[in-house]
């Protein structure tokens, strides 16, 4: 290295890169006026007006507002993480703003750790909101039984770890960051109302049903229901139980397929 | 001291098209190199893959010593000593000057100052601004203090100054000529030849993926001893010369006007006119 100029040649670790990166990206997020409105309000306004028009007792004690949170605590997890990535990285792609981070020592993996940060932190934010409307305008309880708040906590883990990898798979799909939006929200909505957020899942079609099993919002959302929903109610789910270890297992797989595909696939660059 | 940038045989073809067909370049410690051709001539891909961004089919290429197309931890130490700065980035611009510039300083082993950069590229007075807020001309100033705010051993810049008024220009020149105290190593591609002929102590023409001459700005294309055009009124219109000695043309035109000789002017080849018969683009002496 003779043009070396006594360098210690320490690049700082992809951590703690990452971990600026995090605070960035928060930073970023929460003076994105438009993305925090997105993000949080809305998922509250859509919790106002479902829990207004239906306002029908699903079975003895259970409300269909009480079963619409569930759904919608589940929803954030694939608001904030899928929908967020998937149409806020190809807009960062055509901005340019991708390929300068690739011309610096920052590694790929510091930039995920960032989205990760910014994700779970958009993510819990929207959660808590949606937790505090459903508790104080729709009768929400909270879970006493401290299992069901590990099922809880490992969903919130497990779900938007999943969904940032999807998100951040499903990135190389828009062509553009400004046609972004419209590939990716219908992908979200259709997926909601397959998976039982809008309607109690054991109402709809069969082949609706055998589809949305195949995605994650549908074992998220029931995972959310075992959660805030009595014991009782199970009886109501498609299997009679809240299948707990085939939730977790399915999750899981698509965490690691997301995590792959990105890995893959992943574009620093439009194409031109 | 051996060379900052290295490449022989240098090749890469998109399908049939053949963008660089066989580049040999050297740059030494300390230069500042612009690269000049036509749009489609090679030049961004040739730039490309000398800061790692594309792959080559062909070719020896080395940067600060290092083969660029390396991944993993050496990649990092490697982008660690160098400094790019790309044709236009824009952010959405939510974060301030110092800020961004603050952030990108944690990506290095030994960055420089913040205060210090923002100094440096004359945003002192936006340094609390947000990004939005900034002209082109001051967000491509941002651009190029996130390009040297690693103290990069060698800088990449592309197309600098593209929108910037004439002061601003100007501004940015003196910024370069004081990386080049600092003894930074820079490569430059550019679409203005007066930019180049004020910065660069060498310049490369590239034309059809081949370098066709390079050499000082002076000594370009026979500069220095092409033809003067000397040109006046006659009595028949507009008149105009070519000659090796232009000196003489006009004594002999004194003669036969006695008088002013109307709109006499001698003008010799600027560098763009010997750039623009280099690659063909137009026959300016006609």
């Amino acid at each position: 290295m003779s043009t070396n100029k006594g360098h210690t040649n320490k690049v700082p670790s992809a951590l703690t890169i990452g971990f600026a990166r995090g605070g960035l990206e928060v930073k970023q997020f929460m003076r994105q006026r438009e993305s925090v409105v997105f993000t949080l309000a809305f998922p509250i306004m859509l919790l106002g007006i479902f829990g207004s028009v239906f306002t029908n007792e699903l079975t003895d004690g259970v409300t269909f507002s009480q079963y619409f949170v569930a759904g919608m605590i589940a929803s954030g997890l694939v608001n904030t993480g899928f929908q967020q990535l998937a149409i806020m990285i190809p807009v960062e792609r055509d901005f340019g703003t991708l390929k300068r981070l690739r011309g610096t020592p920052m590694p790929a993996s510091s930039y995920f750790i960032g989205k990760v940060i910014v994700v779970f932190v958009s993510m819990i934010l929207q959660v808590a909101l949606l937790l505090i409307a459903g508790i104080l305008f729709f009768g929400v309880n909270l879970p006493t039984d401290p299992a069901k708040w590990f099922t809880f906590t490992w969903l919130i883990i497990l779900g938007s770890a999943a969904s940032t990898t999807l998100g951040i798979a499903f990135s190389v799909i828009p062509k553009s960051g400004r046609g972004a939006s419209a590939v990716v929200s219908p992908v979200v909505i259709i997926l909601q109302f397959f998976s039982g957020v809008f309607f109690v899942f054991t109402d709809l079609p069969g082949w609706m049903q055998q589809v949305a099993a195949i995605f994650p919002l549908k074992w998220m959302t029931q995972g959310m229901r075992s959660v805030f929903l009595p014991d009782s109610f199970a009886a109501r789910e498609v299997a009679g139980t809240w299948e707990t270890g085939r939730t977790f297992w399915i999750i899981l797989a698509w965490l690691i397929a997301g995590l792959l595909i990105s890995i893959r696939t992943f574009k620093w660059e439009r194409d031109r | 001291m051996s060379s900052v940038i290295n490449v022989r045989g240098l090749e890469k073809s998109y399908g049939s098209n053949r963008a660089v067909a066989g580049i040999d370049l050297t740059i030494e410690p300390g230069e500042i190199f612009a690269l000049l051709g036509p749009n489609g001539a090679g030049k961004t891909t040739t730039v490309e893959i000398l800061e790692g961004f594309r792959n080559r089919d062909r070719g020896e290429v080395t940067v600060l010593g290092v083969d660029p197309a390396i991944k993993g931890e050496a990649a990092r130490k490697w982008r660690n000593r160098i400094g790019i700065v790309l044709q236009s980035t824009s952010d959405a611009g939510d974060l301030s000057v110092s800020e961004t510039i603050a952030h990108f300083a944690k990506y290095y082993s030994n960055p420089r100052k913040v205060e210090e950069v923002i100094n440096a590229v004359g945003l002192t007075e936006k340094a609390d601004e947000l990004i939005r807020t900034l002209s082109g001309g001051q967000r491509r100033r941002l651009d190029v203090a996130l390009g040297i705010i690693g103290s990069p051993e060698l800088l990449f810049l592309d197309e600098p100054t593209t929108g910037f008024d004439p002061e601003a220009r100007r501004a940015f020149w003196a910024l370069i000529e004081d990386l080049r105290k600092s003894g930074t190593t820079i490569l430059l591609t550019t679409h203005y030849l007066d930019e180049a002929e004020a910065l660069a102590d060498r310049v490369a023409v590239i034309n059809h993926g081949q370098i066709i001459e390079v050499a000082t700005p002076a000594l370009l294309g026979g500069r220095a001893t092409s033809l003067a055009t000397v040109s006046w009124k006659g009595a028949n219109g507009l008149q105009s010369e070519r000659t090796d000695n232009p000196t003489a043309l006009i004594r002999k035109l004194i003669e036969s006007y006695k008088d002013e000789i109307p709109e006499l002017t001698v003008k010799r080849a600027s560098l763009e006119d010997i750039y623009l018969e280099m690659i063909g683009g137009a026959d300016v002496n006609k």
